[in-house]
């Protein structure tokens, strides 16, 4: 069976779901915002894949943007996660009165 | 073709695989090491799909900045409580209906949508010289059409750096306290 | 292909972000080589401020450019400019200005009054203005991801409090959960369309079947993606802990600026993009906006900590303004607009009465806090009563006329049980408006009373949102009519 686009869909969506299942059920903040990770390689995956199937490299210029903003928000994070281990030493969200979800 | 088929299917399995184990691992180290497997897997199929400098970008960014931002952050997180906590929180039974709903809508979209994303005409031929002209087409429509994004994304960055600076930097007077 | 040209037009269209951006930097040298030298911390206050009042000018040339010659766009089209933008903007510059003059007496008092926290206002500022005027998914996408990253660190900007970092922690993986799905959403976007740009988008949905999979998947994660923003139910959960553990002021500026420009975006993407598919997204907002009405009001009136309660009623509020894009004509659209401009004051006003509240120089925000009030600060007592009685929704106060024309719109496209509903949580949000003001003539425990801490600045904000919110609810007739400017571009 040729691999289509819609092969690539269906493995992008398989990709977020793995994010989203982790996002809900895991307690670890690293591992959330690994989870967020995931979601973006996701809408990567999906981008590239229609930039190729259009034959244009819109679809990889907007990845690129995806890309800087998964840089920018694991900077931003890792800094607040530093600064709420300074002062509470723990990394998990329930621990964390306000973090229950 | 073949080699492509099979290809695809070794990297999904990668991909997907290394997932599940980058959410199900105690150990946040190797949450990290699976994670950096599937980026790797990603850049394959960026590669797949003719996007020769996406793979570039993907590993020189991705694995080589962000991964290594988390280990180093890992790094001043202490793990040995970490193994003694439960895993995961209270919400299994709404990850699992979620999951469920999502598959359920999945394989509707897979029976009935399935090929109408697909567009005719065959995929741009890859060759030696395809490395450059992606590089090219990308650099041409980055400075052109999304000139505007390209500018915004320096603001977003002086704000992430802004950001992690304030959040981070050791306060001189109240540490010691 | 197009050529690298930046032309007059260009820059004009993007003059107000251009503006934000140059302060925001300016902010950050001047802090770093002038202020912190001669420690006259307030001069980055007055150098935001500068930069807000020289914003305002740009827009309000835009506005008279918009009503001379109607919209115009540069860019190549990802950015226009009309009357629904231009309104937007407005929203943005007061939210902004109103900002950065609570921010100094409080970060003052809480010892975090650094410059960098107004270049991020500005930042902040600079990315609302381009989700309010971008036309094209990747523009739209950055400036919302510049917005939410400021927005952030904003929240965990008091460092030594727990609850502020932790604050800041919940808002970002959430927020950042929720950027994923509104991506993913919009890649399928550009998978139906083959372009970014909303308009070619907006056909290219028209084109396709009915009850159509792949246009269905993009609609459920944009919608949950913007359904976080606006913080709906369910996915609210983040609102009372960030503004609980926000520095007041910002907590003011998310519930107002960073709802009323998620909603600008919502706006725009629901009614340009999925304009064609309107029968499949209608009931769920309208189930969406049910709940988010019920589940907001009655959970505010359990609350005893006055940030906790307005974040409930600001959720009540977004699902009252979700009625609004449930009507889609022009009664409900310029009742968004009317509702979300006297939201900037209403809510303002009570957040800087709540954050000047003080007793000892610790943070006063329970409710019992206020008893008392109305025997020391007789006037400030009255300014509460006006800001209540607008949220509630009561005439003559500015807060009614939101109401009132979401109603009517909804009324005119028959959803009248919906109608209904808003109409009785009216007066469940109004027992717990109520409880606030009764409050401040309840005399207090035995406890020290809390105390009113206004520096200049603070007094003249919140004199100043009294006044308006009065003056639009007397004479709304100019505020209405510039609403109705900004509908009828969006409709089109």
């Amino acid at each position: 069976m040729e691999v289509t686009t819609s092969h690539y869909v269906v493995l992008s969506t398989l990709l977020m779901l793995v994010g989203v299942i982790g996002i809900l059920t895991r307690r670890n903040i690293l591992v959330l915002l690994m989870s967020v990770e995931l979601i973006l390689n996701a809408v990567n995956i999906n981008l590239i894949a229609f930039s190729a199937s259009q034959q244009q490299v819109h679809g990889q210029v907007f990845s690129i943007f995806v890309i800087t903003v998964a840089a920018a928000e694991a900077a931003v994070g890792l800094g607040i996660l530093i600064a709420l281990f300074r002062n509470k030493h723990t990394v998990h969200a329930d621990e964390i009165d306000l973090l229950r979800w | 073709m073949l080699i492509d088929q099979v290809l695809f299917y070794v990297l999904a399995v990668l991909i997907l695989g290394s997932a599940v184990m980058t959410i199900t691992r105690r150990n946040v180290v190797y949450s990290a090491v699976w994670l950096i497997s599937t980026l790797v897997g990603v850049a394959g199929i960026f590669l797949l799909q003719g996007a020769e400098f996406l793979a570039g970008v993907q590993v020189i960014v991705y694995i080589g900045g962000i991964m290594v931002l988390f280990l180093f952050v890992i790094m001043l997180v202490p793990l040995e409580e970490e193994a003694s906590q439960r895993r995961f929180s209270n919400q299994k039974w709404l990850a699992l209906a979620t999951g469920l709903a999502v598959l359920a809508m999945l394989a509707v979209i897979v029976v009935r949508g399935i090929g109408s994303l697909d567009h005719p005409g065959p995929a741009p031929p890859p060759g030696p010289a395809s490395l450059t002209q992606n590089s090219e087409a990308v650099g041409r429509v980055l400075f052109t059409e999304y000139l505007l994004p390209f500018e915004l994304a320096s603001i977003l960055l002086l704000v992430a750096i802004i950001g992690a600076i304030v959040m981070s930097k050791a306060r001189r007077r109240q540490t010691e306290s | 292909m197009m050529d690298l040209v930046f032309t007059a037009n260009d820059f004009h269209v993007l003059k107000p972000a251009v503006v934000l951006c140059l302060f925001g930097c300016g902010i950050l040298l001047s802090d770093a080589f002038l202020v912190r030298r001669t420690g006259k911390r307030w001069l980055n206050a007055v150098t935001a401020l500068v930069g807000e009042a020289i914003v305002a000018l740009v827009v309000l040339q835009h506005l008279s450019d918009v009503r001379a010659g109607g919209a115009f766009s540069g860019l190549s089209g990802s950015i226009v400019i009309d009357g629904f933008g231009v309104f937007f903007n407005i929203i943005f510059v007061l939210s902004g200005a109103l900002a950065v003059i609570l921010s100094v007496r409080y970060m003052e008092a809480e010892g975090e009054h650094r410059g960098e926290y107004y270049a991020l206002v500005l930042f902040a500022q600079a990315g609302m203005s381009i989700m309010a005027t971008g036309n094209d998914l990747v523009v739209l996408f950055v400036a919302l991801e510049t917005m939410a990253l400021s927005f952030y660190v904003m929240v965990g900007f008091l460092r030594r409090s727990k609850r502020s970092n932790e604050a800041a922690m919940k808002y970002l993986i959430l927020g950042a959960f929720s950027s994923g799905l509104l991506a993913y959403g919009f890649s399928i976007l550009y998978g139906i369309a083959g372009s970014t740009s909303i308009e070619a988008i907006g056909t290219a949905v028209a084109e396709r079947p009915d009850g159509d999979w792949v246009t269905t998947l993009a609609l459920i994660t944009t919608s949950v993606g913007l359904f976080f923003k606006i913080s709906a139910v369910p996915f609210h959960m983040w609102a009372p802990d960030v503004y609980e553990g926000a520095p007041t002021p910002t907590a003011a500026y998310v519930s107002v600026a960073s709802k009323a420009a998620s909603f600008a975006l919502m706006i725009r993407i629901f009614l340009s993009a999925y304009g064609s598919a309107a029968e499949s997204w209608m009931p769920l907002l309208a189930g969406i906006a049910l709940i988010t009405m019920t589940v907001g009001n009655l959970a505010a009136v359990t609350q005893s900590n006055l940030k906790r309660l307005l974040a409930y009623s600001s959720v009540a509020h977004a699902g009252y303004i979700l009625l609004g894009l449930v009507a889609a004509n022009d009664a409900g659209l310029r009742g968004i607009a009317i509702y979300i401009l006297a939201y900037v004051f209403m809510n303002y006003g009570a957040f800087a009465l709540i954050a000047a509240l003080r007793r000892d120089g610790e943070a006063a925000e329970e409710i019992d806090d206020l008893n008392g009030l109305a025997g020391r600060a007789p006037g400030y007592t009255i300014l509460v009563a006006i800001f209540m009685l607008s949220l509630a929704g009561i005439p003559p106060m500015a807060g009614f006329y939101g109401k009132y024309y979401i109603f009517l719109g909804l009324l005119r496209e028959g959803y009248y049980v919906l109608a209904v509903f808003a109409a009785l949580y009216v007066a469940v949000a109004a027992y717990y408006y109520f409880r606030i003001i009764r409050a401040c003539w309840l005399t207090g425990s035995g406890d020290k009373p809390a105390a009113l801490d206004l520096g200049l600045g603070t007094r003249v904000a919140l004199v100043g949102s009294g006044v308006l919110t009065v003056v639009i609810g007397v004479l709304p007739q100019r505020f209405l009519a510039l609403a109705g400017e900004s509908v009828l571009l969006a409709l089109r």
